[in-house]
């Protein structure tokens, strides 16, 4: 059975097509890169995926439960977690007390009175492993708005990371990342591999060609392709609407 | 901006503290017994401004009706102090209890909207609620009522002026203690992150809506609290008491002290109602200037007001914690 399925899914903004019958199976602990020019809706698929657009036609099954009308925070405690684009944490927090809010999501209730959250090994333990996953370990008791976009964006996985999610939707995790810290990326990914699903949307290609078990190609809404690097890589199709002169 | 260590806030909020502590001792010694209810009006302002803060503060909810539950409050004493129940903890359970009710009520309805729509709406409810107090004939509908006599308290006499003065200030130390204990523990975590990014808060699981529901009924019955002390303080209930504008003052004193720190609105209820005072009362020895501000002193108080927000841009008590960016 496959982790996560989406079957026919069709999002309209007036007259655009912004999503146009989207199929994709991922299996369970592989990572399918969605790829596609600016605007062919990648973005927009991952909030439908993750319930913050609601599709107009289509389905969408995560282990083997119907999430289609649910809103985004029942389908985070199903275990879909997203991470963002634009980065998108709590700027008054610290990077720790960003991680452990992202913990106690999955922690229980938060109808918690008394007791301070820090002192919560609980929390504080596993939003700890998130951040050395992604390297930030040493920045813990860092205010996030003196991070640098790189570790901004570090946190931006590790927070998703933090919530235990089982299958991850990666908008652009890479997105403004210098080669360095792009390259601890692809290798915290491949090791996260197995173990998580992925779908990861990314325009740098040499990590989707390399971490990449399927590749679907999105072009206006559409995918045009699907299939394997290599196959994507000699796809005509690919190679004159996307690829283009980028092919090698 | 200058940089000031968390230090000197810690000291502000121990010197205005025991300051406060002092008030009755000081005015007993000077010969002042006015300042004793003065001084308990800031207090009970205090109070309510620290409810309104949780939502408005550390939610982000800007409620523009909290009146509303001063109002329940006080009409919970009236009323059934009309009725010839006058033992306190029994007005205090029925206020609680109509607090409660109503807040889960209208924060249900409120907290489905944001922005303009949801200070509009808190706006709404509380105008509906002032304009039932005015259409109750029996408890004196727009003009008011007195009250026979202040809430019994066990051993607590509330005629004493001094006493009640007391109560309402362990009332504030309490409510300052369990909110400063909530902020920091999970539930405030969720309420701050609710402020400072909801879409991310959804993204990780959180069903934020019972969070701020809940932040909301605990914020209104502080409120309610507030306003039983008050119907005490004056003895006398009004329509009055959920005026818009009471509302206003409350955001107002809150913004002053500093949003979301939790000294702030004890600092701002105490700065606002001071001045007030001075203002109105003022006696500087030179008649045309003393008329000027005693008539005027509500536009004065604007004035106090936009200068504090431009210069002190998170607050008196903001500005005192805030750290170096």
């Amino acid at each position: 059975m496959n982790h996560l399925e989406v079957n026919g899914l069709v999002k309209r903004f007036g007259g655009l097509l912004a999503t146009d019958h989207v199929d994709l199976a991922l299996a369970r602990g592989e990572i399918h890169a969605v790829i596609g020019p600016n605007g062919a809706g990648k973005t927009t698929l991952i909030n439908q995926l993750s319930g913050e657009i609601l599709p107009d036609a289509g389905r969408i099954v995560f282990d083997g439960q119907d999430l289609t009308g649910l809103p985004p925070h029942r389908r985070a405690m199903a275990g879909l977690g997203r991470s963002f684009q634009i980065t998108s944490v709590f700027n008054d927090f610290t990077v720790l007390q960003n991680a452990a809010l992202a913990v106690q999501a999955h922690a229980g209730h938060s109808f918690r009175f008394w007791r301070p959250a820090a002192a919560e090994r609980e929390l504080t333990e596993p939003a700890l492993a998130a951040l050395a996953q992604v390297g930030l370990a040493e920045r813990a008791h860092t205010p996030v708005s003196v991070l640098a976009h790189g570790e901004r964006r570090q946190l931006e996985i590790a927070m998703v990371l933090a919530t235990g999610a089982k299958c991850l939707l990666l908008d652009e995790p890479m997105a403004g990342m210098s080669p360095t810290e792009s390259e601890a990326v692809v290798a915290l990914l491949r090791k996260l591999k197995g173990e998580h699903t992925i779908l990861l949307v990314e325009h740098d290609m040499d990590a989707v060609f390399a971490l990449a078990d399927r590749v679907t190609v999105l072009v206006y809404g559409r995918p045009i392709a699907s299939g394997t690097p290599e196959q994507i890589r000699n796809h005509p199709e690919v190679r004159e609407a996307y690829l283009g002169e980028e092919a090698h | 901006m200058a940089e000031r260590t968390p230090a000197a806030a810690r000291l502000f909020a121990i010197v205005l503290l025991a300051g406060l502590a002092l008030v009755p001792l000081l005015a007993a010694w000077l010969g002042q017994p006015f300042w004793v209810t003065l001084f308990t009006r800031i207090l009970i302002f205090a109070l309510a401004a620290m409810g309104l803060n949780l939502v408005l503060g550390f939610g982000a909810m800007v409620s523009f009706g909290h009146a509303m539950y001063l109002g329940i409050g006080a009409y919970a004493v009236g009323i059934l102090s009309y009725h010839g129940v006058d033992n306190g903890l029994v007005q205090l359970m029925v206020a609680l209890v109509v607090g409660a009710v109503v807040a889960l009520a209208v924060g249900a309805i409120c907290l489905r909207t944001s922005g303009m729509a949801f200070i509009m709406i808190t706006l709404a409810f509380a105008q509906m609620l002032y304009f039932l107090a005015v259409s109750l004939r029996e408890y004196g509908g727009d003009d008011g009522m007195q009250l026979k006599g202040r809430s019994l308290l066990g051993p607590l006499d509330l005629n004493n002026s001094t006493v009640l003065y007391y109560l309402a200030y362990a009332l504030v130390l309490l409510v300052l203690f369990a909110f400063w204990r909530l902020v920091h523990a999970r539930f405030g975590m969720v309420l701050r992150g609710c402020r400072s990014n909801p879409r991310r808060m959804a993204a990780m699981g959180f069903p934020t809506l019972r969070y701020k529901l809940s932040a909301y009924v605990i914020s209104a019955l502080v409120c309610v609290l507030a306003g039983m002390l008050m119907a005490n303080l004056t003895r006398f209930v009004a329509p009055s008491y959920m005026a818009w504008t009471v509302s206003g003052e409350l955001i107002v004193m809150t913004v002053l002290g500093g949003l979301g720190t939790l000294i702030g609105p004890i600092a701002g209820a105490t700065a606002l109602l001071l001045v007030e005072e001075a203002l109105s009362s003022l006696k500087l020895g030179i008649p045309w200037l003393d008329t000027v501000i005693n008539q005027h002193w509500l536009a004065l108080i604007g004035i106090f007001i936009v200068l504090v927000v431009l210069v002190l841009k998170q607050g008196i008590y903001g500005w005192l914690v805030a750290k170096k960016p």
